[in-house]
């Protein structure tokens, strides 16, 4: 069963192609992976996939409802989540409260209950700090709750992203190259963390630069190439196939 | 330093309390001055300080408030302390209504709205609008508050209203901003579109944000107008809103102490050098330019919000 379908998505920035006549699914449940080369159009089907941009045609459905014209606070609240590709945390509020924005969708109480502090605000308080504590401890950054998210290490910091996002109770996790910047050993924990959140009954779909983690851990990868989708299938059909090679390495006229 | 700023509050607070034994009228009266501008600088914090948003247009919200209390006080002789949530109510519907359309503007723009927004309420007052406002001579013969039939006229009885007042909105504020909605504002604050994608509705925090800070900003018309008992457009000038404005930056955006610093030093201080009078306006621009190079977060900035975080614990956060 596929969890989002993807169907003929296409946006134009001016006269630029950005993605064009895009379409696949991701199972519920799989690893899945978006690659291609620089300016290929992933970050774009991100965008739109979480309602950033509308696409100009093109239809995209999560558990079969089409969330093409909800904004992205609601997309968020329906159950996908997603890091950025520049790292975009609170730099200056606390690990923990960055965690904390993540549960902000799946909490009720507002202005007036918080004037109150009723009975309600307090217990949901408490549940969200734990429900944080807990996020922070599944990636690692539990001993650094209390820092500043602008103090923390490049490679924890995009931890702290993805914990975050966690936090929101996603079923569908968008990751945007999260292993950008990391070292060899936090990419091999990364991997070790992205198949754990899966195990957990998440779904994950990922952009990445990094063909070694790609290959390493997508079940499934689709490959873009100036918009358009050039392949599609399991590492190694794509690894195989001569579009891809093209794409990445260039024909040998050139 | 944390009990140490403990002691503080709690010497000022005891000294605040009874400074109507030591204080004449006249220094009475500068405090309860300095007592409004506290609460509307705790309003116009929500806005500025937790959301980040430029809004130099608070006396529009602050003026509906008090000509609301005008009108239904001196037409229909209802009391001025039972039209407190009435006043809150039509500052907060008109905040409402004229920031919705504007409030995806960012930064400099929202300011620049906000400012023609000020100027707007204050010529439509000027100008008579609906024929209830009393044009430039506003309106007079607003009555007195009373309380439990004590009628508040002089300055100590106004303390103890005003600063009771303050008393208030600190305790309110206060769990305000240690709440899913004071963090809501402040995720907007650092990066608007992180906290969209984290899932917060962004444009119904700022709308929300200005809704609470216009309705207490209306409860503070209220109070003034019926201290006053006179009010005319030009207590609610641009200069007001400035005066609200650089009384958070000073004293210490998002901090509720600081705001309250701010106020006694923007409002209290010039009345204690009424002496130097010409040379006011100098030290005030002195001090704030060397405010913003030395001390950007203000005098007083705010502390790191605490939680507790002991997986048995269900207290939220302290002090």
């Amino acid at each position: 069963m596929s969890m989002l379908r993807i169907k003929n998505l296409t946006k134009r920035f001016g006269g630029v192609m950005a993605v064009n006549d895009v379409s696949f699914d991701v199972d519920t449940g799989s690893i899945m992976g978006l690659i291609g080369p620089n300016g290929a159009g992933k970050t774009t089907v991100f965008n739109l996939i979480t309602g950033i941009y509308r696409p100009d045609q093109g239809e995209i459905f999560f558990d079969e409802k089409s969330i093409v014209n909800l904004l992205t606070h609601s997309i968020i609240s329906l159950g996908i989540a997603r890091t950025f590709q520049t790292i975009r945390l609170f730099q200056n509020l606390s690990v923990l409260e960055n965690v904390l924005a993540g549960c902000h969708s799946r909490m009720k109480s507002g202005s007036l209950r918080a004037m109150l502090r009723t009975p309600f605000q307090r217990g949901e308080e408490a549940t969200a700090i734990a429900k944080a504590v807990q996020a922070l401890a599944f990636v690692g950054l539990r001993r650094n709750a209390e820092q500043l998210a602008k103090n923390l290490s490049y490679g924890n910091q995009r931890l702290l992203e993805i914990a975050r996002a966690l936090a929101t109770e996603p079923r569908l996790l968008i990751l945007d190259e999260p292993a950008g910047g990391m070292n060899e050993q936090e990419t091999t924990n990364l991997i070790t963390l992205i198949r754990k959140i899966r195990d957990q009954g998440t779904t994950i779909l990922l952009i990445e630069h990094d063909m070694s983690l790609v290959m390493r851990v997508c079940e499934n990868i689709v490959v873009l190439d100036y918009g358009a989708k050039i392949s599609e299938g399991t590492a190694e059909t794509v690894k195989n196939d001569p579009l891809v090679i093209e794409a990445y390495l260039g024909t040998d006229e050139e | 330093m944390r009990d140490h700023r403990k002691i503080i509050y709690t010497v000022v607070t005891v000294l605040m309390a009874m400074s109507p034994l030591f204080l004449n009228k006249y220094w009475l009266d500068v405090l309860n001055n300095v007592g409004l501008y506290a609460i509307l600088g705790l309003s116009l914090n929500i806005i500025v300080g937790h959301a980040g948003l430029f809004n130099l247009g608070h006396a529009a919200f602050y003026a509906v408030g008090a000509y609301t209390a005008a009108i239904l006080n001196t037409r229909f002789n209802i009391p001025v302390l039972w039209l407190l949530p009435l006043c809150a109510l039509s500052a907060a519907l008109f905040a409402a209504i004229v920031m919705r359309p504007i409030i995806h503007l960012r930064g400099d723009y929202l300011c620049i709205v906000t400012i023609g927004l000020g100027e707007i309420v204050r010529i439509a007052l000027i100008n008579d609008v609906f024929g209830i406002t009393g044009g430039a001579n506003g309106i007079f013969g607003i009555d007195r508050p009373s309380i439990l039939g004590i009628s508040i006229r002089r300055p100590h009885e106004f303390f103890y209203l005003i600063w009771g007042f303050v008393a208030v909105s600190v305790f309110f504020f206060h769990r305000l901003e240690n709440s899913r909605f004071g963090r809501a504002l402040n995720y907007l604050r650092e990066d608007e579109v992180a906290a969209e994608g984290s899932g917060i509705n962004v444009a119904h925090y700022k709308l929300a944000c200005f809704v609470i800070g216009a309705a207490w900003a209306g409860m503070v018309g209220d109070v003034f107008a019926s201290k006053m008992t006179i009010i005319s457009p030009e207590s609610f000038s641009f200069w007001e809103s400035v005066l609200l404005f650089t009384l958070i930056l000073l004293g210490g955006s998002a901090s509720i102490p600081g705001v309250i610093l701010g106020a006694f030093l923007i409002v209290g201080l010039p009345e204690v050098f009424r002496g130097i009078a010409n040379a006011r306006m100098l030290i005030f621009g002195g001090a704030m330019i060397a405010m913003m190079i030395f001390r950007t977060e203000g005098i007083l900035p705010p502390r790191p919000r605490r939680y507790a975080l002991s997986d048995d614990s269900s207290e939220e956060s302290r002090a």
